[in-house]
């Protein structure tokens, strides 16, 4: 006895050291690689934050008393010579990019032309809608991009915190904003600058993205772990890196190829958990899927928009405004009706970076339509096939709606929404959708059978933004378990511990109670046969 | 009765840390399964993997002793007392009957021992290793090389599962079914096992001839040890 103990401790032992030293070793490393990731974003604030910049307010050209805005531009421009052409390569500039769709070539894609299922589209109500456009004067078709200080650089520049632009001025700044308090105080975009779109896109805070959100301009570690002002305290550029005015990453809400994103591997490498179960996850599973639990976790976001109920005006012929009981929109006569939600659970789907539009022009082949959808499935493993890299699981939010279309010609339609005046057609106005629809789709110069109805749509949101601390990044059973798992709906794949085959289950079943029953029925035999049985006799004795 | 040394020290040592293993492997692979849950997912897959590349350097191990010794004889399937083995069971045992192959130290396991043996060293274990480490290294694509699913490998893996455990209790009752409810088991714990007198003939036969070569090689030291062993086995019998 004493001998197999040591036998077994020999062997053993020394195996068991090892595997247990081998883990530790790589969890120190993956320690370590956290560590200079710290470090390397600790330098980085340092530099940021002492840097001797250029103190703005010395400048001559600066100390005069600018007439509008425009000015301002001609000013910066003045000394950052040629800037403008890069902005006016960009996105943020042109509202659309060139990108390529699989199965459709080369399309021009962007808020310019492209329709979504919240406020539908700019087009007819450009006024409005380029209040969140870093320009100036883009009120209609006849805005020119190619005049430099049509460019709005403060929007993203400003220091003050005073600037800001005027409801419906088609970009314009308010009359009160000082231009040459903000022109003198200008610098690196802070989440401020950014936030003030991109928080607040869709017509109010969170209503896009559910990721992004003012919250975030000072949240602690539990609402996002990069940005949490006691924490890290990283700016949006900190990820979205940009070299002359071009501004990495980019969202699948209006785009479709697979460049120019900024990812998570950029700082965190490509093993960056100290466990070689969990980096190989990260193969077909995207960071984002575990590190990002639930969305929307300091304000609600919307999830539905139903613009078939829109119009109900009330006893005075006003349009009316309810809210639901946590204080969002839930009624407005000129947009519908609302659902929110908070501490959203994603919904996933494998996604490889590609991404495909329904363009206004396009006839729609399937209800609900898919206003964008993200390719990718279990089986498109890259290597040689669509993407270079794997489809992987991503968390998406998923915006569903119900909007305007058109039932005989079968494409989505673009109605005129907002105008400054009433009696010119616009719904927001008027409320009338026939009306509207027409106006729309005539300043777009496209076909209107002159039926309107109203149809369900999807859109897809990949979710990257509200990282959870790693405490509360989910645990493998969140998904590798058999009912009611995170991903119970992504069914093109086998998933240890979720799934089994029924025939398997019945077989094995079978075989042990087959055993059972067989030892059950030998020893009641054994039993029976007594004394006859030598093996009893024994036990006996 | 006479006692006979059958199972060395290192077939003990084999059998028993296997039998631990697997019952390590049964226990958090079917928790990996989602049959029920007891360690956590997570602990059962760390668990099963530790414990899985533990058994592939049992059984490697295993193998090559099994060669070096010779041992790998005991596994060579013969159909003499098959049919006789089958009918002590099915009534045989009920009836007092004597086992019908009597253990001997070169043929230690009865036919039907000898072929479920061979099947689970020769086949099962092997289809659990293979779609095992299938299981464990290319459900990712590596290089160009990947499964196009998991579900051929896991389905094979979870049926060898359900018949190792299925094995496990029929093999667990068998025990009991030696010379008395415990003789088996007190054998495989101390190797030596009771025999009965006209049973022993042919092994103080076997015992005497392997003594002889044993002296033939006796200048060697383990040669040495083992006629020490052989003596003290044979002093037990006469
Ligand atoms: C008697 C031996 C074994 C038994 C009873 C057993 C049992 C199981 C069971 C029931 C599962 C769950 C399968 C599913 O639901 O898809 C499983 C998973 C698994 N088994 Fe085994 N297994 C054994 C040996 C091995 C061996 C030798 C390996 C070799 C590496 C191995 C590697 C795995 C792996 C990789 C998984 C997938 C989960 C994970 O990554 O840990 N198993 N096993």
């Amino acid at each position: 006895m004493k001998k197999l103990v040591i036998f077994f401790l020999a062997i053993f032992l020394p195996l068991f050291v090892i595997t247990l030293l081998a883990d530790q070793e790589e969890e120190e490393e993956a320690d370590q690689k956290k560590q200079e990731i710290k470090l390397v974003n600790y330098i980085r604030k340092a530099n940021r934050n002492t840097r001797e910049i250029v103190d703005h307010s010395k400048f001559e050209v600066l100390k005069g008393h600018f007439e509008n805005a425009h000015k301002v531009t001609e000013a910066c421009l003045g000394c950052h010579t040629e800037r403008h052409i890069e902005i006016m390569e960009s996105p943020h500039w042109k509202w659309e990019r060139n990108e390529v769709i699989e199965g459709k070539g080369v399309i021009t894609l962007g808020k310019k032309n492209t329709l979504n299922n919240f406020c539908i589209g700019i087009s007819g109500s450009e006024a409005t809608c380029t209040r969140c456009h870093i320009g100036y004067g883009w009120k209609d078709k006849s805005f020119d991009f190619n005049e430099p200080t049509n460019i709005d650089c403060l929007v993203c520049h400003d220091q003050t915190g005073t600037y800001e632009k005027e409801k419906g001025a088609a970009g314009y700044p308010k009359e009160n904003v000082n231009l040459n308090y903000v022109a003198k105080n200008v610098g690196s975009p802070g989440r401020e600058n950014c936030g003030v779109c991109h928080f607040w896109g869709g017509g109010g805070n969170n209503v896009k993205h559910g990721d992004l959100e003012k919250a975030m301009i000072d949240c602690s570690r539990e609402i996002d772990v990069h940005m949490a002002t006691e924490g890290e305290d990283m700016s949006c550029i900190e990820c979205h890196r940009t070299e002359n005015h071009n501004i990495t990453g980019k969202l699948y809400a209006l785009s479709s190829e697979n460049k120019n994103r900024v990812t998570c591997e950029q700082c965190h490498t490509e093993k960056p958990h100290g466990d070689d179960i969990l980096d190989d996850h990260i193969c077909r599973v995207a960071c984002q899927t575990c590190h990002i639990p639930y969305y929307a976790k300091a304000n609600a976001t919307k999830m539905i928009w139903d613009w078939s109920t829109a119009g109900k005006l009330d006893g005075d012929g006003h349009p009316k405004h309810e809210n639901d009981a946590d204080g969002n929109h839930k009624y407005m006569s000129i947009k519908g009706t609302f659902i929110w939600d908070d501490h959203v659970v994603p919904e996933y789907y494998w996604f490889n970076g590609l991404a495909d539009h329904q363009l206004i022009d396009e006839k729609i082949e399937s209800i609900p339509v898919q206003m964008n959808s993200l390719d990718g499935k279990y089986m498109d493993k890259g290597l040689c096939r669509k993407t270079s890299t794997p489809s992987k699981i991503w968390p998406v939010k998923v915006h569903r709606g119900k909007q305007i279309w058109d039932p005989v010609n079968k494409t989505l339609v673009q109605p005129k929404l907002w105008d400054k005046e009433e009696g010119q057609g616009t719904y927001w106005n008027d409320f009338d959708w026939g009306l509207a629809a027409e106006k729309g789709m005539d300043y777009l110069e496209l076909p209107y059978s002159g039926e309107y109805d109203f149809v369900e749509t999807e859109m897809y949101w990949p979710l990257n933004h509200q990282v959870a601390p790693k405490e509360q990044s989910l645990k493998c059973n969140d998904c590798h378990t058999r009912h009611n798992g995170r991903l119970e709906s992504l069914g093109d794949f086998y998933l240890p511990g979720r799934d089994h085959k029924a025939g398997v289950e019945i077989f094995g079943i079978f075989l042990i109670a087959a055993s059972i029953i067989g030892v059950m029925i030998h020893t009641v035999c054994r039993i029976i046969s007594g004394k006859k049985c030598k093996l009893n006799n024994y036990t006996k004795n | 009765m006479k006692k006979v040394y059958l199972y060395k020290g290192y077939e003990r040592f084999w059998h028993w840390s296997q039998s631990v293993l697997v019952f390590i492997l049964i226990v958090t692979g079917f928790e990996i399964h989602s049959s029920y849950s007891l360690i956590g997912f997570e602990n059962a897959v760390r668990i099963h993997n530790i414990t899985a590349w533990t058994f592939l350097v049992l059984t490697v191990f295993t193998i090559f002793w099994d060669f070096t010794t010779d041992e790998w004889k005991q596994y060579i399937p013969t159909s003499k007392n098959l049919k006789a083995q089958i009918s002590f069971y099915l009534s045989g045992i009920f009836k007092n009957a004597p086992h019908p192959a009597g253990k001997t130290i070169s043929s230690k396991l009865n036919p039907l021992q000898r072929l479920v043996y061979l099947g689970i060293k020769v086949f099962v274990f092997p289809v659990m290793f293979l779609t095992g480490f299938l299981y464990y290294f290319f459900h990712y694509p590596v290089q160009g090389i990947e499964l196009s699913s998991l579900e051929v490998i896991a389905v094979l893996h979870t049926r060898g599962a359900f018949a190792v455990v299925a094995f496990i209790i029929v093999h667990l009752y068998l025990i009991t079914t030696g010379r008395t409810v415990t003789s088996n088991l007190k054998a495989m714990v101390t190797g030596w096992e009771e025999i009965e007198e006209h049973e022993t003939k042919h092994i103080e036969e076997e015992i005497m001839a392997e003594t002889k070569t044993l002296i033939r090689n006796a200048g060697e030291k383990s040669g040495r040890r083992k006629l020490r062993k052989a003596k003290e086995a044979v002093a037990e019998i006469v």
